[in-house]
């Protein structure tokens, strides 16, 4: 038996059904491998995953520096959800940084009884007169959806009376199978009420950064190399973001889109709307991002950007060369499990690769199938009850900014050569024979970790110490263990740093106390007093 | 940085902005992992059981595990009865735990399922068991959950069988691993015979072992929860988070109930050992006499750094309340004393404490929330800050030293296996309270005045 058998054998017979269509091991063959992605958990199972809030209001908004986001709700979700990610920012030109703060109602009985839109007004009202913040969201979480609070027509109301955008977001954590429903919400709220709602034109070489969080000051240092090859940046959504620059996104003659999964909804109706063209990139890792910044340069097809993107390209790796040979030595041949959101999973095989570290499971928590099998079936995709109950908005091409860079010819022809309003997904970059498994749980964390003997398990705060009392460094990487940044050229040698560290800390000599090796009875030899 | 907050108070009566509290399934699920191969359940949607277990794993470096009913948008509207029999028969199926403690959330109390009976309806296999609380997250925050899980456990389990066991029942605060661990070394010494529940020594504060154990050996067993009812008597520390578990504990099975404050500080501990000895009829050993005596004697010693410094303290309302006393026994001056959990017995309880020290200004508030407390602060400044990782902000920003003491601390290690409470705890508190303030002072003072003793 295989990996796969031996670790979903133990399963009840309801159980290993539905699991076994999640969980694959990697064959190149003639036809494509399928994988069950984006469904429901099944309930009891120890899951890792989160809700719809956490990844709307968590994930996509809360980065967001110069907007109020007020959690609707009890307590808890708004609680949580500050200051942990590590999305960090500073404040912008108004001086303002709401990434610090937690706003929420912190409902109260009464309110669930009788509603708690009173309490909304009167905490947006406040907001108004304590923050006085150009632009409020209200994002509500599970029990406000089930009392009917009308969260839309109060923004609505609020936005009249304080004479500022306010926006609502019915983001209740039961909406969808996990996060992903979250994103999708977001996405929305912003291609309808924030992206090109300003009055720039378009700028030489301007792009907006979609899907980078700045998670550990990754964004900044992305920032920095590509202001470095003469991009100018729009945006960036959303770490470190700000509403103003986002009004601006239809300025950009290209969107480059990091975090597939969280973002490619307004990457792809950015494009219907103004036609702007997306790249998917990948920052993480040493040789992805030269790769990345050469697939942009391309894109622009402007020699002067190509041979400058070659020299800033040169110049990193150059910085960086010795340190990343160091930490090679060091890695070299272990092997790696990863197991992350939506698109590190994958981000970070390329990375172990600069280190000559080889992934032999990997998958994520709330992937669409396309993140894996490739955006190309997006198609084919059926939708399920539980999708369906996330809206999917059309937009149309907007009269006046609506603008193509390229010719159908010439896009078809760069479409040969860049993932130019695509994205491969992560199979593809898989060796044969390793694992995939979506919404590994922590059963099967457990039972693969024994039977896959990684060097280094790469996943999140709530299975790592599982991982580490078994004998396996863990290392975070959605929080990078409060390190980083982990992005770019340099970003790569942080990684390598960490791991290294990880692995040959002298702690691990000392699992084991010295007395389990030796006999406990000292004998002694005939005739010896 | 917190930049944006102005000195200015100003009423607020919608917004709720940087809590000093969360909600109460995180102390359920807490609380249930104090309960030994017990597989704490969250009976909602799946993103809170996210949420707390990741809170439990930043706080205490530890695996939390815990299961959940992960409903869906059906599930909401017709109601989690089949979520969570799915859920009991694949927890038993798949992670084979003694017991499930399930707990709501906001999503299951509002749409009111009815736990009890969902559980009546479930087959449960020989020997297994499945309890519940309920824990709206909308009333109280994480301390009542706690409460609450702790009532759950005894009011399906503990049993009065007519013949006492001779033992205390001995019922934690929400405290650290290494607090309880403190707390059952002084019943130990003082010869007392005891069951605590919950107890998380051996679970939150494991060993690393190189073998991952689901259910690592700590936590109250079944058996000792059910024993519960033929205790002589139980001792409750910190009425906020145990008041009800006395309750019902007398009430299902007529076990007399002592009360007391979380055992921080001389005069609080001396109410633990003296209620030990009345009940043990025993001698205080000479250990902690000894113990209590060096205490004493090490805050005498260092008085002159201690005497009227003030201090802002913030976090559960029975640890402030705790910390507080310890101060003052120091000589101390407490200015705030804030808690986000509401009750007005916080208030009470801290102006009777005042008034035993003269301290006539201090500022006592529950429902509170640090935001507030940061507009005090820049109205009126202290010298030193004391609570969870949450007030780092307004330190940084104010330049106050903080101690970091209570739940939750993310950025710090240890501070879950040393204790807090007994003579040994406070010893360790006032150390940290003596550096603090004496670090600023060798950081603050001009190069001449640098004393090389202290
Ligand atoms: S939905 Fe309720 S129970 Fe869940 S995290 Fe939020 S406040 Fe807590
Ligand atoms: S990178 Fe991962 S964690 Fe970050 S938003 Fe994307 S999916 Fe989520």
């Amino acid at each position: 038996m295989d990996a796969k058998g031996r670790v979903l054998d133990k399963y009840n017979a309801r159980v290993y059904k539905n699991r076994k269509e999640h969980v694959l091991v990697k064959a190149t063959g003639d036809q494509p491998q399928v994988i069950a992605a984006n469904t429901r958990v099944i309930p009891g199972i120890m899951t890792h995953r989160g809700c719809c809030y956490a990844g709307c209001k968590g994930v996509v908004l809360a980065p967001i520096k110069d907007v109020a986001v007020i959690t609707h709700g009890p307590i808890g979700c708004g609680f949580y959800s500050w200051g942990t990610r590590r999305n960090k920012a500073r404040p912008g030109e108004d001086g303002k940084n709401f990434v610090e703060y937690c706003l929420s109602t912190d409902m109260q009985e009464a309110d669930i009884v009788f509603g708690g839109e009173k309490k909304l007004r009167q905490a947006i009202k406040e907001t108004v007169e304590i923050f006085d913040p150009g632009m409020i969201m209200v994002c509500s979480t599970c029990p406000v959806g089930l009392i009917g609070d009308d969260i839309h027509a109060i923004a609505a109301e609020a936005e009249e009376l304080y004479n500022r955008p306010v926006m609502a977001f019915s983001c209740e954590g039961y909406k969808g199978v996990s996060q992903s429903g979250g994103h999708h919400i977001a996405n929305n709220g912003l291609i309808k009420r924030v992206l090109g709602t300003g009055s720039g034109t378009r700028i030489k070489h301007a792009i907006n950064i979609l899907g980078e969080y700045n998670i550990g000051g990754d964004g900044w240092e992305i920032g920095r190399i590509l202001k470095k090859c003469g991009y100018h940046v729009v945006s960036v959504m959303t770490g470190d973001g700000s509403y103003k620059e986002m009004q601006e996104a239809h300025t950009a003659e290209l969107n480059i889109v990091q975090c597939h999964r969280s973002i490619n909804y307004i990457a792809e109706m950015l494009k219907t709307k103004f036609g702007t063209d997306w790249i998917k990139v990948n920052f993480v890792g040493a040789e992805s991002t030269a790769q990345s910044l050469r697939d942009m340069a391309l894109y622009f097809g402007d020699q002067e950007l190509i041979d400058r993107t070659e020299e800033v390209i040169a110049e990193e790796m150059e910085e960086v060369a010795a340190d990343m040979e160091y930490y090679r030595t060091r890695l070299k041949g272990k092997t790696a499990a990863l197991y992350v959101g939506g698109s590190r999973a994958h981000h970070y095989q390329l990375l172990l690769q600069d280190f000559g570290i080889d992934t032999i499971l990997a998958g994520y928590e709330f992937a669409h199938r396309d993140d894996y099998e490739g955006r190309d079936l997006t198609a084919e995709i059926k939708e399920d009850a539980d999708s369906k109950n996330i809206e999917s908005i059309t937009v149309s091409p907007d009269p006046e900014k609506y603008h193509l860079r390229l010719t159908p010819e010439q896009f078809e022809e760069l479409k040969t050569k860049i993932p130019l309003d695509t994205y491969p997904g992560m199979i593809r970059d898989m060796k044969d024979g390793a694992v995939i498994v979506d919404d590994l749980n922590h059963f099967e964390t457990e039972e693969f970790l024994k039977l896959l003997k990684p060097d280094i398990f790469f996943s999140g705060i709530k299975d790592k110490y599982v991982a580490q009392k078994g004998g396996t460094l863990s290392r975070q990487l959605h929080s990078y263990d409060y390190s980083g940044p982990y992005a770019g050229f340099k970003g790569a040698v942080n990684f390598g740093r960490d791991v290294t560290m990880g692995i040959y800390t002298p702690a691990w000599g000392f699992v084991t106390p010295p007395w389990k090796h030796t006999p406990t009875l000292v004998g002694t030899y005939g005739g010896d007093f | 940085m917190q930049s944006m907050t102005p000195k200015e108070v100003s009423e607020r009566s919608g917004l709720r902005v940087n809590p000093c509290k969360t909600c109460q399934p995180v102390g359920a699920m807490y609380a249930a992992l104090g309960v030994h191969a017990c597989m704490p359940h969250s009976h909602g949607s799946q993103g809170c059981c996210s949420y707390h277990r990741t809170y439990l794993t930043r706080h205490f470096k530890e695996p939390a595990i815990a299961s959940s009913s992960s409903f869906t948008e059906g599930a909401s509207v017709f109601g989690g009865g089949s979520n969570l029999k799915a859920s009991v028969k694949n927890i038993f199926d798949i992670y084979n735990p003694d017991i499930i403690a399930v707990h709501t959330t906001c999503l299951s109390e509002t749409i009111g399922d009815d736990l009890k009976s969902f559980i009546l309806d479930t087959p449960i296999p020989d020997g297994k068991y499945v309890v519940h609380t309920n824990t709206p997250s909308y009333v109280g925050s994480h301390v009542t959950g706690y409460a609450n899980m702790i009532s759950g456990f005894i009011k399906y389990l503990s049993v009065k069988t007519g013949v006492s066991n001779g033992k205390v029942a001995l019922i934690p605060g929400f405290i650290n691993p290494g607090d309880m661990r403190e707390i059952k070394k002084i019943a130990k010494l003082m010869n007392v015979p005891f069951t605590m529940l919950p107890d998380t020594s051996g679970v939150m504060d494991a060993p690393m072992t190189g073998t991952y154990n689901m259910y690592p050996k700590g936590g109250t067993t079944i058996p000792d929860i059910i024993g519960l009812g033929d205790c002589k008597k139980s001792i409750g520390f910190g009425e906020f988070a145990t008041t009800l578990g006395l309750e019902d504990l007398r009430n299902k099975c007529k076990v007399p109930f002592v009360s007391l404050p979380l055992p921080i500080g001389i005069a609080n501990t001396d109410a633990y050992v003296m209620a030990l000895q009345e009940i043990g009829a025993s001698e205080v050993p000479y250990e902690l006499e000894e113990e209590r005596g060096q205490l004493v004697d090490v805050i005498l010693d260092a008085h002159p750094y201690f005497d009227n410094k003030t201090v802002a303290i913030y976090g559960d309302p029975d640890t402030v309340l705790g910390i507080a006393a310890l101060v003052l026994e120091m000589g101390m001056h407490p200015k705030y004393l804030v808690t986000g959990t509401p009750g007005e017995a916080f208030v009470t309880r801290g102006k009777d404490l005042m008034a035993q020290y003269g301290v006539e200004d201090a500022v006592i508030k529950a429902s509170a929330d640090l935001f507030e407390m940061h507009q005090w602060i820049k109205n009126d400044k202290v010298d030193l800050m004391i609570g969870g990782t949450h007030g780092k902000t307004i330190a940084r920003a104010e330049d106050i030293p903080l101690v970091r003491a209570g739940f939750p601390v993310l950025d710090r290690y240890v501070h879950s296996y040393i204790p807090i409470v007994g003579y040994r705890g406070a010893l360790a508190l006032v150390e940290k309270i003596a550096n603090a303030l004496m670090d600023r002072q060798d950081r603050d003072c001009a190069d001449e005045d640098l004393e090389m003793v202290m």
